[in-house]
């Protein structure tokens, strides 16, 4: 035998290991952080382009009277928070998706052979998909700040709050989708046809008010209108539905969307 | 260490992969599945290493249950992919530092064994570069690595040299000695390459189509082919040549379509005289006669009736090196 000391200590103890599924946890926490820091393109393409949004719509309209938002806040103070949102959304939809891309690369079969649960990997994925959320949202917020956007510090808790559970949701959502795919092409029609037109429909560009009335009940229906309206109303105390409904609705999400997606990845077969 | 009874995988759709087939595989043993693609040898492993619940038979890995009790059976293996499975973005000491992890070992162990599995393959210099700029081979180097990180006692290689040119191919080849020698770990290797089969193996069992057709040690099996040397025979009418050879020595023999009838018999070389005295008495063509030593090949000839093509890459292998050259330039 090779008489390596360590071999004793691998020794199968008991079917779950606390320190072993915690471990599991942070390596894939710790992994979404470094691939975030090392690809500084994609970083500096997911900050920009909601940065171009910002800056295109929000000064371009920033002079224009919009019906059903009040008098006194302009249109950048109203976009920032709907871009901050958008932002947070799409990254950490895309942390979810990128299950996808570990099963094509092969490491999705590296991580699922590991003596570790599934709820484990799927929990370290997500919280690394919303750190890196939070931080981009975090420097959106900011850029538009200095932008003129007329937003309140001191609701940043309450906001940072709101992007959590936005961000939960749609890693959620990416694994779920993800584990649902055999290729990457498919994800190009999801994103077309179900999150393009739910993000219109939520309140991120234009509110639900002064609209045609169909739409605004769509807006209603769209629960994604509700962390929106959170972070909104954390920012810039705008909101359309009430910070308790808002917050409901988002932790109901959250903890839907959590689900769906665990339930999905501890189905995914490689 | 390994125990398959009747173990067989019958995928979604109807795909029968893996056709009851049992085997053992002792401690610190090298055991080699052989067979050509599609045979079903993947299938095996990942019901092995608890990834495919099967559908019939049962397995005992380390004297647990595959289906039974996973969480212990992943404890205790190593296993190499088929297709690589690294996070290309991470340097190889990190892909190390997170499988460790997840394996529950502890930090001053898991830094002493990170050093200990680069020096045994050579890795050292290399280990903190991102994978992606690794060399083929490098990576197939780390992945070994890793699959010995956390001290197991089965080590699984799924066709650890494929797509691998011949060099590359006998360095992974002294790697694997190397670990078996020094970490006393029995190894479950699949592989299409006689050659590999041949050089690794204490045991090897032919496979194809799911099934087991033969088992046992190199040695035996070539000389059980019941003579001490082959004799290939090539000619327009293997029909009528092989009818010759069995009035001339009656023994184990084997005829090939594609124009060749090969004979296994012992002291080759003597009897070519003979050969060409009865083909010609009996009106037979001839166009060339080889003698060599029995080889795997021969073997697996002698029970499938075919030839593994090494030279010829199959469609599916064509398909894996582009998506590696593919990876490779991402
Ligand atoms: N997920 C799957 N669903 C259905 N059939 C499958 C699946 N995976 C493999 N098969 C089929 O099972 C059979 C055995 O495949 P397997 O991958 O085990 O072969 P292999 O011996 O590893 O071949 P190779 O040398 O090409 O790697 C093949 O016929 C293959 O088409
Ligand atoms: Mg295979």
């Amino acid at each position: 035998m090779g008489g390596s000391a360590g071999r004793d200590l691998v020794g199968p103890p008991a079917g779950f290991d606390v320190g072993a599924e915690a471990q599991a946890v942070y390596v894939m926490w710790l992994r979404q952080m470094k691939r975030f820091v090392r690809a500084r393109s994609r970083l500096l393409g997911n900050v920009i382009q909601p940065f171009i949004f910002l800056a295109g719509l929000g000064l371009g309209f920033r002079g224009a009277r919009i019906p059903g938002i009040p008098a006194g806040i302009d249109y950048l103070t109203f976009l920032a928070p709907g871009i901050v949102g958008m932002s947070v959304m799409f990254s950490s939809m895309f942390a979810g998706v990128s299950v996808l891309w570990d099963r094509q690369f092969g490491f999705l079969k590296e991580v699922l052979v590991a003596p570790v649960s599934r709820g484990s990997i799927v929990l370290g994925r997500t919280l690394g998909g919303a750190t890196v959320a939070l931080m981009q949202g975090a420097i959106i917020a900011a850029a538009s700040a200095a932008m003129g956007a007329s937003v309140d510090p001191l609701g940043t808790p309450a906001a940072a709050a709101f992007m959590l559970a936005l961000a939960l949701s749609a890693v959620g959502f990416g694994v779920a989708v993800a584990s649902k795919m055999e290729d990457p092409h498919g994800f190009q029609l999801v994103m077309n046809l179900l999150v393009m037109p739910l993000m219109f429909l939520s309140t991120t560009f234009f509110p639900p008010e002064g609209v045609p009335e169909a739409l605004g009940v769509l807006m209603r229906i769209n629960p994604l209108s509700y962390p929106m309206d959170g972070i909104r109303w954390a920012l810039t105390g705008l909101g359309y539905f009430g910070p308790a409904a808002d917050a409901a609705v988002s932790a109901g999400l959250a903890a839907a969307m959590l689900a769906l997606g665990a339930w999905s990845f501890g189905r995914m077969e490689v | 260490m390994v125990e398959a009874e009747g173990l067989t995988k019958v995928y979604e759709g109807g795909v029968l992969a893996v056709d009851g087939v049992s085997f053992s595989v002792a401690e610190g043993e090298i055991f080699g599945f052989l067979g050509p693609n599609g045979a079903g040898k993947t299938t095996t492993i990942k019901m092995l290493v608890t990834l495919l619940r099967p559908t019939g038979g049962s397995a005992r890995v380390c004297g647990h249950d595959v289906v039974g009790s996973p969480n212990l059976v992943r404890r205790c293996v190593g296993i190499v992919f088929q297709d690589p499975a690294l996070d290309r973005e991470l340097t190889g000491r990190e892909n190390l530092d997170y499988h460790a992890r997840m394996y529950g070992l502890p930090r001053e162990i898991r830094e002493r064994r990170i050093g200990e599995v680069l020096d045994l393959v050579g890795l050292r210099e290399r280990a903190d570069w991102p994978v992606k700029r690794y060399s083929g081979g490098m990576m197939r180097r780390l992945e070994l690595a890793r699959g010995l990180m956390h001290y197991p006692r089965v080590l699984f290689l799924d066709e650890p040299t494929l797509g691998l040119d011949a060099q590359t191919r006998r360095a992974i080849w002294d790697y694997i000695l190397t670990l078996k020698r020094e970490e006393g770990v029995s190894i479950f290797l699949t592989t299409h390459y006689m050659e590999e089969a041949d050089r690794l193996c204490d045991r090897v069992a032919i496979i194809d189509r799911g099934r087991i057709l033969v088992s046992g040690a190199p040695g035996d099996l070539k000389s059980g082919l019941g003579g001490g040397g082959v004799l290939i025979a090539r000619t327009p009418d293997p029909d009528g040549l092989a009818a010759v050879v069995g009035d001339l020595w009656g023994g184990a023999r084997v005829t090939l379509g594609e124009g060749e009838v090969v004979a296994y018999v012992d002291d080759p070389g003597r009897r070519v005289p003979d050969l060409v005295r009865a083909a010609d008495s009996a009106g037979v063509p001839l166009d060339s006669v080889e003698i060599r030593r029995p080889s795997l090949e021969d073997v697996y000839l002698r029970y499938t009736g075919r030839r593994i093509r090494e030279e010829e890459a199959s469609p599916a292998e064509v398909m894996r090196a582009r998506m590696r050259a593919r990876m490779r330039g991402r």
